[in-house]
């Protein structure tokens, strides 16, 4: 329990923005048209490739003799990117759909 | 100094995600939301690369491998997000959040290792620093959730495409609960007594991980589909985030609980368009027993057939034509026949709408998209309650490929599995022609009353076959 109050309160930050970014994230998209739910589904999709932020980490920490660390840091930059890239690249594609049939309007 | 403009440029990625994803719930700035986030993102990840420094003040290595694993990413995903059909994404979606998840898993794989490599000395025998347990924790939750989220992800991937089967065997939720009590029971047991072999312990968390994203996936039929996606892609978001609580990184924690919330609340939206509870989708139900009584029923009734002469006859003349797209519109790659059809009606005064069901096709939306695509006009789509108001005046209503949507059990069976979802009432028309490949049942495998109904007639065939088709009758009228 003790140790459960420390680490409460050596990442009360952390929570913090934890409880703070449920609130957000609920109230941000709270009034989305059905219209729009495959794109913004596609743009969160993107958005958590943020993932590849931990993986460039690891890949720049990574000893030059820790094979495995290269070998899986590598991959995972690799993954995340596509995760990233394809994620922003499908998003526009298909938004750039909808805004073409704004204009004649 | 470096540190702090580092910390500046997770600011701005924070606030960019935010703001993104604000617009992209806005037709109007949508595009320039997606656009906002991508830059915000680049941000972050050059800010990463050349900023960073660890608690001793190193700067990070390996800029060859990094560069080259972005260089690879990058070409790849650009090419796939590029070539892809518009028809196939939500496979794509459903493809690139398992690239998501797996990274994540990815990280904890190497996490795990770092800490069980240098601390292991005075790991599991002496002392153990609270810190560490909650690393660990941080470690595994990160772990099963990434692998979770890949492997359900490459599942629901393989089934949207077809190259996966319906799969559900006697037993199967229990067998899944049990699966799900085991690693999380292996996952305390790793935490509260760190065992001399934890290493093994830590593969089997992995390992049992996919088999359950996979077991979690696969005897969820189609109609269920976008809500798994959608599911999986707030799993992603949360383990994205795992990742922020190891590296106290803001900007992943911020962009990963971000879209773990947002994901979660569109799960739920899609849950009550489909009048469907989240735990009943969670425990995957939705397999052959519920089904199975239902398909025989009635399936022996007679429909009438309508030629393809006679449904050009009747849309020509009729005062306003309604058509409702559904998935199979979507598989025929039928919307740009759709939108010739419409416009050839309008050149004869007929007046064309779209009734859009919030659930057609394969994803929320996905019915939007695709007609965007074939230039059909936007106040053309309307949604279900304008559609449901305007069906009394409508003379003809042409189904496209769409089975439950418009299924009238919905209203009447209490039995049926969709019991209660709102439907298209199409029924309120003058008459309704429904264009399917067959008689078989629609993706939730229930038999549709309406097929049998004396206003409805029945035009077999592929979507755009029969479009081509009756535009061509309908020109030589």
């Amino acid at each position: 329990m003790g140790s459960f109050l420390n680490w409460i309160t050596a990442n009360q930050q952390i929570i913090y923005i934890v409880i703070l970014m449920i609130f957000v994230g609920i109230e941000v998209i709270g009034h989305v048209p059905s219209v729009l739910h495959t794109p913004l589904m596609s743009g969160a999709n993107a958005i958590h490739g943020v993932v590849i932020i931990g993986a460039i980490i690891v890949m720049g920490k990574a000893e030059h003799d820790n094979y495995l660390a290269l070998i899986l840091g590598f991959l995972a930059v690799v993954l995340g990117t596509l995760n990233v890239v394809g994620g922003f690249v499908v998003t526009d594609r298909m938004l750039e759909m909808f805004k073409k049939k704004k204009s004649p309007k | 100094m470096e540190l702090n403009i580092l910390t500046l440029c997770y600011l701005i990625g924070s606030v960019t995600f935010i703001l993104g994803l604000k617009m992209l719930s806005n037709p109007a700035t949508a595009r320039k939301g997606n656009l906002i986030a991508a830059g915000g993102m680049v941000i972050a990840i050059l800010g990463t690369i050349f900023l960073y420094t660890d608690d001793a003040g190193n700067k990070l290595h390996n800029y060859g491998w990094i560069f080259g694993a972005i260089a690879i990413g990058t070409v790849i995903g650009t090419l796939a997000a590029k070539k892809v059909k518009m028809t196939a994404m939500p496979e794509m979606v459903s493809m690139f959040n398992g690239m998501g998840g797996a990274c994540a898993a990815l990280i904890s794989i190497v996490e795990f290792n770092h800490i069980a490599h240098n601390v292991v000395p005075g790991f599991h025998q002496t002392y153990i620093p609270d810190g560490a347990k909650g690393i660990l924790l941080i470690i595994i939750v990160g772990l099963i959730i990434g692998s979770v989220s890949f492997a359900g992800s490459m599942i629901a991937w393989g089934k949207l495409n077809g190259k996966v089967k319906d799969f559900s065997f006697k037993g199967q939720h229990i067998f899944n609960i049990v699966l799900l009590l085991v690693i999380l029971g292996l996952a305390t047991y790793l935490i509260g007594w760190i065992p001399e072999n934890s290493s093994i312990v830590f593969y089997t968390i992995f390992f049992l991980s996919l088999l359950y994203g996979v077991f979690f996936v696969f005897p969820i039929g189609g109609a269920d589909m976008p809500v798994v996606i959608s599911l999986l892609n707030s799993f992603t978001g949360v383990a994205a985030a795992c990742g922020g609580f190891l590296y106290d990184n803001k900007v992943m924690l911020t962009g990963g609980i971000l879209v773990g919330a947002a994901g979660t609340l569109l799960t739920i939206l899609m849950c009550k368009a489909m009048n469907r509870s989240l735990a009943n989708v969670l425990i995957g139900s939705f397999g052959a027993k519920p089904t199975g009584g239902a398909t025989t029923v009635t399936s022996e009734g007679s429909y009438k057939e309508i030629s393809l002469s006679d449904a050009a006859v009747v849309m020509s003349y009729a005062h306003k034509v309604m058509i409702v797209p559904g998935y199979g519109l979507a598989v025929a790659q039928a919307q740009h026949a759709c939108h010739d059809l419409e416009k050839l009606l309008e050149a004869k005064g007929v007046e064309v709408k779209y009734a859009i069901h919030p659930v057609a096709g394969r994803m929320p939306g996905h019915m939007n998209v695709l007609l965007a695509e074939a230039d059909v006009s936007y106040e053309k789509l309307l949604e279900m309650e304008q559609a449901n108001e305007e069906f009394p005046s409508t003379d003809v209503v042409l189904i496209l490929g769409a089975n439950d949507v418009v299924n009238p059990a919905a209203k009447t069976d209490t039995s049926s599995p969709i019991y209660g979802m709102p439907i298209l009432d199409v029924e309120l028309a003058k008459s309704v022609i429904v264009n399917k490949r067959s008689m078989k049942p629609g993706y939730a495998g229930i038999d549709n009353d309406l097929f049998f109904r004396p206003k409805t007639s029945m035009l077999f065939g592929d979507a755009k076959k029969v479009l081509q088709d009756l535009i061509g009758e309908i020109k030589n009228l």
